[in-house]
């Protein structure tokens, strides 16, 4: 059986998203503000941990994990089910700009769509 | 079955067996997380020994070459010694010279200790030892050269700076601790056009990482822009045009911010008038030093610009406040 991170290209294409999807969330006025004041290295190697998530690829976050991290960045900064599409929006954006196909796509944005609830304390 | 040595105590390494797991097994317990080689919580460093290149995927060039690597990702295949990553040794040298580069910044050169190896662009910590006050400067100097180099800039009320400038005589000696940071420059893609911008004495790193890149065999364009507030901020300019005049693919611009503009310097903001002067950025590799507002917009700037995240390199200068 093939993954969804075979499928996709694996790291090789985990990488070549990182760029093209921090980009569009930082250039995003609805949703930069969440990224801003903290260290841009440190914060590109979240993406590539969500990335690498997203993608099926392994990764040893757990829902808990998910949760803890963006606690403050909700009861503080009212992040809210609208930024959360903003990001899934960029993450369709960013894959489509990369040529990956409609199919995987959408199987990509369901895993990430998977982490709503933690990711917003719900 | 490999051996791990960890302060001072060797520990056996069962086949299969992470670095991380082993540790683990003899109740010896590192800072860790994730245990994929995500999270890079237990990253270490082989001080004797050489890390397999699985253990090293995911990190970034500078501290490959270091031979930093993810414990839990490490089955070695030799023995190894390590330390934790933030491990440095002490050193004492003896001021050689001082002598000052503009109205606020006083350029100290030291012995270079024996035994003291650094890649150009890394900082040490000077270490006043009556009362262990320590701060962070970059070294200046490339290890082709005798003596090591900082650049001091006066910050008003600064304990150690105004110290380091009025108090701090010529042969005295002074402790350190280094060399730490990873905003250097690693041998490969010699081609590769390479950009470097820093405000004030983020210079000094600059000049360093400059040098050791034309000293490496560097070919690719070596674009260097010195920032400053005004004009009365910039110094080395004849330093970085003789520099230059040696070398065809490095070139040197000033940049001010306000004030009377230099021949040939650039005017405004540091990060505009980089990317209006190069344009797309895709492909540079890039260094960032000097005061930490400046270097974040820069950063944030010139990944806009086009260049890779993977390829900018910052040392963003903190100034501890008085008191």
């Amino acid at each position: 059986m093939t993954t969804l991170f075979e499928k996709i290209g694996g790291q090789a294409s985990v990488n070549a998203a990182i760029d093209p999807f921090y980009r569009r969330v930082l250039g995003d006025p609805y949703v930069s503000r969440f990224f801003e004041g903290v260290d841009m290295v440190k914060q590109a190697e979240k993406q590539r941990t969500f990335l690498t998530m997203a993608f099926g690829g392994p990764h040893n976050y757990s829902g808990l994990d998910m949760r803890k991290g963006h606690k403050h960045l909700v009861h503080e900064m009212g992040l809210n089910g609208t930024h959360f599409d903003h990001i899934l929006a960029h993450l369709r954006s960013t894959l489509a700009g990369l040529g990956v196909g409609e199919a995987l796509i959408a199987e990509v944005v369901a895993v990430a769509e998977s982490t709503r609830a933690d990711v917003l304390d719900l | 079955m490999p051996d791990i040595s960890f302060e001072g105590i060797t520990y056996d390494c069962a086949a299969d067996e992470t670095v991380l797991d082993s540790l683990t097994r003899h109740g010896v317990l590192l800072p860790s997380g994730c245990r994929s080689g995500s999270c890079h919580a237990c990253k270490v460093k082989a001080i004797k020994g050489k890390p397999p290149v699985a253990s090293q995927a995911g990190l970034r060039e500078p501290l490959k070459e270091q031979n930093y690597f993810l414990a839990c990702m490490c089955k070695p295949d030799e023995a190894l010694e390590i330390a934790l990553a933030d491990a440095s040794d002490k050193y004492s040298a003896t001021v050689i010279e001082k002598s000052w580069l503009n109205d606020t910044v006083v350029r100290i050169r030291l012995t270079r200790p024996e035994g003291f190896n650094y890649r150009a662009g890394q900082f040490i910590n000077l270490l006043r030892t009556s009362d262990q006050l320590a701060r962070s400067y970059s070294l200046a100097s490339i290890e082709g050269d005798d003596f090591l180099e900082v650049h001091i800039k006066r910050v008003p009320e600064g304990r150690m700076s105004n110290w380091l400038c009025d108090e701090l005589q010529q042969d005295q000696e002074i402790s350190f601790f280094g060399p730490s940071g990873s905003c250097f420059y690693v041998q490969g893609k010699a081609e590769q056009p390479l950009l470097l911008a820093g405000t004030g004495t983020g210079l000094a790193p600059l000049y360093g990482i400059a040098r050791d890149a034309i000293r490496a065999g560097h070919t690719g364009p070596i674009q260097l822009f010195h920032a400053s507030h005004g004009a009365e901020g910039l110094y080395y300019s004849s330093e970085l045009e003789q520099l230059a005049a040696a070398h065809a693919q490095l070139t040197c611009t000033a940049c001010v911010l306000q004030g009377d503009i230099p021949e040939g310097a650039l005017s405004g903001a540091v990060d505009a008038a980089v990317v209006n002067r190069l344009g797309d950025l895709a492909g540079y590799r890039v260094f960032l030093c000097g005061d930490a507002p400046v270097v974040e917009l820069m950063q944030r700037s010139f990944f806009f610009a086009g260049a890779s995240m993977q390829d900018i390199y910052a040392d963003a200068f903190s100034f501890t406040p008085a008191g």
